[in-house]
């Protein structure tokens, strides 16, 4: 195999003149980008610019033209940004994860993936598993387990990429930032490919290996250092935006 | 021989048939339920109940047996509402208000007086031998085909992104939810009649709601609730000689009243 080869089989999804319109509103518009193996690649962008649209598109859940190429026989897990149940619909953790394995080994593998971790003991794994988590109704997760639990949902046939589209609420600091390592873990560990959707600059800046950001079209492409800049931020949402890598002032940027 | 044959089709069914029918409708009907209120749709699934109504209104003038209208008319209603749901825009609740009523309006007038009744409140004491096993035949497959489809169908209530992702055909499967629908909501023109199956396919599963935690346990208690319905209310209907439709929609109001119980302990 040669150097050339190799350097194609590490192509994992290329995209090209990606466009997305609903009823002449467009959305997308002529998107082009590449993701690697390994990779975790952020997008970003202010509301309505079509990051949620961009994941469908690539799932094929949303119409779209011009192309999007996956790696031949390549898996996909996808938590999607809208995922509601009430708190009193009778469904219990368990019974959402057999809707997709009847396998304990599966779920279990699962759980542990998004950082379940089992005690040292497995038998006294197992009861605290059931009786804090797998008998629990799903609707009364807080919005950060359940995130967690989607992951693991996502994770059940083993895929290669994961696209995650974070919920714009819901989910308070310290849960997103186990969320992200979590993410990071599956990437390191279990060298999944993570295709991310996030509104919080800073867990982009942590996390992020290549940064796309989104406003109808390509507005910026690269690592999160370059693009993170004020001149590329305030031309992706506008006059005086700019970058706090302080930790406290975030909210505060993202609320103007 | 087959005279003989055709006649004992053609009469009153004996108790024991009335009631497995009964059951069978209650059991159905309390299954499809659970569905029809995680999906929010108690009251489209009680409206639709209305469509049967012209249709057995024109069976009769056609000299027909009104339930084969009423078939006709509530699958063509299930195909009606997914190809809205699919095609258009448009609030199904606001679509519901207007089509049903206009159908339940419809039926009155083309329904001969003399049917309108038995039509609108049911009447198991008329049901013919063959009419009772066509009903549990159809039944007994329903039921048959939520078993296998429900956990499916419980993960596109809750999420169509996340049942797409494992290749489930939303767009089949709602179209198959809406003509199970269809087919229980006739089966139950022969028990409670046309305006009360609506109550016999929520009141159940209603009640299951507010004391199951588990899906399992809701379907269970939903299905439980249904055959409890009819095996209470039957018996009564006939020994007071009263109509059968009011009497089981009461009892399983009696059984709803009875799940809100635990729901005071739990305070």
């Amino acid at each position: 195999m040669n150097t050339m080869e190799q350097s194609n089989s590490q192509k994992i999804l290329k995209v090209k003149n990606l466009t997305v319109a609903f009823d002449d509103n467009v959305v997308i518009d002529n998107l082009n980008f590449e993701v690697e193996k390994g990779e975790m690649l952020s997008v970003i962008g202010p509301n309505g610019s079509g990051k949620t649209v961009l994941v469908r598109a690539l799932l094929g859940l949303a119409g779209f033209t011009g192309s999007v190429e996956w790696k031949k026989d390549i898996k996909i897990g996808y938590v999607p940004q809208h995922f509601f149940v009430e708190s009193d619909t009778p469904l219990t953790v368990e019974e959402f994860f057999k809707f997709k394995t009847s396998k304990h080994a599966q779920i279990h593998k699962a759980l542990e993936q998004v950082g379940w971790q089992g005690s040292t003991n497995p038998e006294h794994f197992e009861h605290h598993l059931k009786s804090h988590l797998l008998n629990q109704q799903l609707g009364k997760l807080s919005g950060g387990q359940l995130q967690r639990i989607l992951i693991a949902w996502s994770l059940i046939d083993n895929p290669d990429v994961l696209l995650y589209d974070e919920p714009t609420s819901g989910i308070d600091a310290g849960a997103e930032e186990t969320i992200y390592s979590t993410l990071l873990n599956l990437k390191d560990k279990y060298e999944m490919t993570i295709i991310f959707v996030s509104h919080e600059l800073s867990i982009v800046y942590n996390y992020a290996t290549k940064v796309l950001c989104l406003n109808k079209e390509k507005f910026c492409y690269g690592e999160p250092e370059d693009i993170l800049g004020a001149e590329n931020l305030s031309k992706l949402y506008g006059e005086k935006m700019k970058f706090y890598s302080h930790q406290h002032l975030q909210n505060n940027f993202y609320d103007k | 021989m087959i005279n003989n044959l055709i006649s004992s089709f053609s009469s009153n069914a004996p108790l024991w048939l009335l009631m497995s029918t009964g059951v069978v409708v209650g059991v159905s009907a309390g299954f499809i339920g659970t569905f029809l209120i995680l999906r929010r749709m108690a009251l489209s699934g009680d409206a639709l109940t209305h469509v049967a109504l012209p249709g057995m209104g024109l069976a009769l003038l056609l000299g027909l047996n009104a339930f084969w209208g009423a078939w006709a008319f509530l699958i063509l209603a299930a195909l009606g509402i997914w190809w809205i749901k699919r095609k258009t825009h448009l609030y199904l609740e606001t679509l519901t208000g207007i089509f049903f009523t206009f159908s339940l309006a419809l039926g009155i007038l083309i329904i001969p007086k003399i049917d309108l009744l038995e039509a609108l409140f049911g009447d198991i004491e008329n049901l013919t031998v063959f009419n009772s096993y066509l009903a549990i035949f159809l039944g007994v497959t329903a039921i048959i085909i939520l078993t296998i489809y429900r956990k499916r169908l419980m993960l596109l209530t809750i999420s169509e992104d996340l049942a797409k992702t494992i290749n489930i055909n939303a767009s089949r499967l709602d179209l198959l939810f809406l003509i199970l629908l269809g087919v229980i909501v006739a089966l139950g023109v022969h028990v409670t009649g046309t305006l009360l199956m609506g109550a016999l396919v929520i009141i159940p599963a209603a009640s299951a709601q507010n004391i199951a935690r588990s899906f399992s346990g809701y379907c269970f208690w939903s299905i439980v609730f249904g055959a409890l319905s009819i095996i209470f209310a039957l018996p009564i209907a006939h020994f007071f000689k009263l109509a059968p439709g009011p009497i089981v929609v009461l009892s399983a109001a009696l059984f709803f009243i009875i799940s809100l119980m635990p729901y005071r302990f739990r305070r």
